[in-house]
């Protein structure tokens, strides 16, 4: 070899710049992997499903526009569609809305361990199955059921409060609530100090520190929160079928029904894509104004 | 003694093992003869009260794949390869279907106790094609008002008009299905062939359908049924039955059925044989033995619902050894009984719709539930 040879140290650098590299693509290729899996091959699926056809109720393979033109065609579909997205939106606010003094106590008057105590009791009812939770609060709403009981022995007539909106909008909040006080308290835990000292020390009032200090800042999270309980309502079958029991038609149920009357499973992956889109301009929507530039 | 034997752990494991051999060694050696059938059912028939003794007998361990309603069932035997069933139990409306497809496999008439049924259930539409049987019908039952008695009383239930009162407004339940709640509501409407509607009659059953929405409280399941008319949730939910309401009342609910004067409808479920089974003797041996009387009185008292059956020697050895039930289900042998209501002419069959294809009913049923 009469090639000068190349300093040791540098080859090391190349060798160690190679590892770092080979390294940090062994975290980022799952990331691919994960997406392709979960996300890109069943929406693909879902979409080459809403153009196959049955037949003899079985699922075949076809090119056929029946199942968009059956869905589109339905007179009750957008009816259906703004009442699902209107309960599950009003769910979304008002859960919202219930969760923030919690969050509010937990982010500054909590110590941070204190916090952390009460984050894991927001977080223990995910030990429990969802179903069984929501069964379990048929036992409460039902007619004889335990608030029922405890209005009428205030001389109410304690009527079953089930395939009420209230008894659907609790299914909404047994699903959400927890979530959103995780995403509110971290939202308003990172709200800078400083500005609310600041604000304190030039003479703010606690009301004009709270809507024009705290919540601007807290923005993007509160909004997440909203976002993500809007999704979690919406997309919510158990409640609706079980505790909104089909007072409050909304899409997941059709889309169940249209499996089970004659297999349509086209149908239903129409109804479902309908859903996906609304959900998708949603949340850009909603992320694009959580995270403006104060104008 | 007992104590003894807590005390010493290593007694206790040498005791423990040698009984555990004991028991599995007869298992073990059955195990290996063990033959395996498989039924596609509707839920709750493959309860151990009423398999356990023929799978004793027979040395067999039934797999049973449960489904709900009559499309699912369609789905799935559609979708398995031929053979994957030995034994199907359909809903009767749904033998053709079955027979059509080919998906069942002809009968041999003389293996059945067919002389023993009562006359109303023999030759039963839609089970013998060109002389051949291909289910064997093994059970029925009435579908009209059931009410809980608090809310809504027998007399009143003696119409279907009265689920439009407006005491009982908001108290209308539903099983989510649309073939009994279109049937009973044309059943008011007075088609005499309720599922025979030409485009005028089925026009008018829908409004009349869409009328009662208002007074409509939820679309129910089975359970959802159950606890709806139980707690009077509901004061009563149209085209069910005993099936329901004799579930509740062996549980001491204030909950029954009535047959309105309009008429009521009749569910029935029937036992085929699954085409290409290879176990089509031991599948008859199966249904021979769900057809005897031993267990006919079975299937009359399953725990997940209750129904009449069509022997005649099923009937005398209910009321010989459970006279409340045969009393219960209207099933005694000396004096009025349920065959009077067929005899009256009070009751149809529950059919698929003739003039309409069933995806016309699915949608009128979905529109319903959805306005």
């Amino acid at each position: 070899m009469t090639f000068p040879a190349i300093p040791a140290r540098n080859s090391g650098r190349r060798y160690q710049s190679l590892f770092q590299r080979a390294w940090q693509a062994l975290w980022v290729l799952p990331l691919p992997v994960w997406l392709l899996l979960f996300f890109a091959v069943p929406l693909g699926l879902l979409v080459a499903i809403s153009f196959w056809s049955v037949v003899n109720y079985r699922l075949t393979p076809d090119a056929t526009l029946s199942a968009w033109r059956y869905v589109l065609g339905l007179d009750f579909l957008w009816a259906s569609f703004w009442r699902s997205y209107g309960l599950s939106l009003s769910s979304a606010v008002a859960i919202s809305l219930l969760a923030f003094p919690a969050s509010y106590a937990m982010a500054f008057v909590a110590t941070p361990r204190q916090r952390l105590i009460l984050l894991g009791f927001a977080i223990a009812p995910f030990f429990t199955s969802y179903l069984v939770r929501i069964y379990s609060w048929q036992v409460f709403l039902a007619e004889g059921g335990v608030i029922s009981s405890i209005v009428q022995a205030f001389g109410g007539n304690g009527e079953s409060l089930l395939n009420t909106y209230f008894a659907l909008f609790i299914g909404h909040a047994t699903l959400a609530l927890p979530v959103v006080l995780i995403l509110q308290t971290i939202a308003l835990a990172n709200v800078d100090r400083t500005e609310i000292s600041a604000a304190a020390n030039l003479g703010a009032r606690p009301g004009a520190i709270l809507f024009r200090v705290i919540l601007p800042a807290a923005r993007p999270g509160l909004t997440l929160g909203l976002l993500f309980a809007f999704l979690l309502s919406y997309a919510e079958f158990v409640s609706a079928a079980y505790l909104g029991g089909g007072t409050f038609q909304t899409l997941p149920i059709l889309v169940t029904d249209l499996v089970r009357a004659g297999q349509q499973w086209p149908r239903a992956a129409v109804v479902s894509l309908l859903m996906i889109a609304s959900l998708l301009v949603t949340a850009f929507v909603t992320v694009l104004w959580a995270y403006r530039e104060k104008g | 003694m007992t104590h003894s034997i807590i005390t010493s752990r290593r007694r206790l494991i040498k005791g423990g093992l040698a009984a555990a051999a004991v028991l599995a060694s007869p298992t073990v050696l059955r195990a290996q003869g063990q033959r395996e059938l498989s039924m596609l059912t509707w839920a709750g028939h493959a309860d151990p009260d009423v398999i356990g003794a023929f799978e004793e007998e027979h040395n067999v361990r039934i797999r049973a794949k449960e489904y709900v309603g009559g499309d699912q069932m369609l789905a799935q035997i559609a979708q398995s390869p031929a053979g994957t069933y030995d034994v199907v139990l359909a809903d009767a409306e749904y033998v053709v279907q079955l027979q059509q497809a080919g998906f069942i496999e002809p009968l041999a008439a003389e293996d059945y106790p067919f002389d023993d049924f009562f006359p109303e259930f023999q030759n039963f539409r839609g089970h013998w094609f060109d002389g051949e049987p291909y289910a064997v019908f093994l059970r029925f039952g009435f579908l009209g008002l059931s009410h809980n008695r608090a809310a809504m009383s027998e007399a009143e239930a003696r119409s279907y008009r009265s689920m439009w009162d407006s005491q009982h407004e908001g108290r209308i339940g539903h099983f989510d299905w649309h073939l009994p709640n279109l049937g009973a509501l044309s059943l008011l409407n007075g088609n005499a062939s309720p599922f025979d509607l030409d485009e005028q009659h089925w026009t008018e059953l829908t409004d009349t359908m869409m009328s009662l929405r208002p007074q409509v409280r939820g679309f129910y399941d089975y359970g959802g049924m159950l606890s709806a008319l139980r707690s009077g949730e509901v004061a009563a939910i149209p085209g069910i039955g005993d099936w329901i309401t004799g579930v509740l009342a062996r549980d001491g609910a204030d909950v029954t059925t009535t047959i309105p004067e309009e008429g009521g409808l009749q569910w029935t479920e029937s036992l085929s044989i699954g085409a290409g089974s290879k176990n089509q003797d031991l599948a008859r041996t199966f249904i021979q033995y769900m057809m005897s009387p031993e267990g006919q009185v079975k299937t009359a008292t399953l725990k997940a619902y209750p129904a009449m059956i069509p022997t005649k020697a099923g009937w005398a050895r209910l009321n010989d050894e459970q006279p409340g039930e045969a009393q219960r289900q209207n099933m005694v042998l000396n004096g009025p009984n349920a065959l009077d209501e067929i005899r009256a002419g009070r009751i149809r069959l529950r059919e698929l719709p003739v003039q309409q294809s069933l995806e016309t009913w699915n949608d009128a049923w979905t529109r319903y539930k959805n306005a």
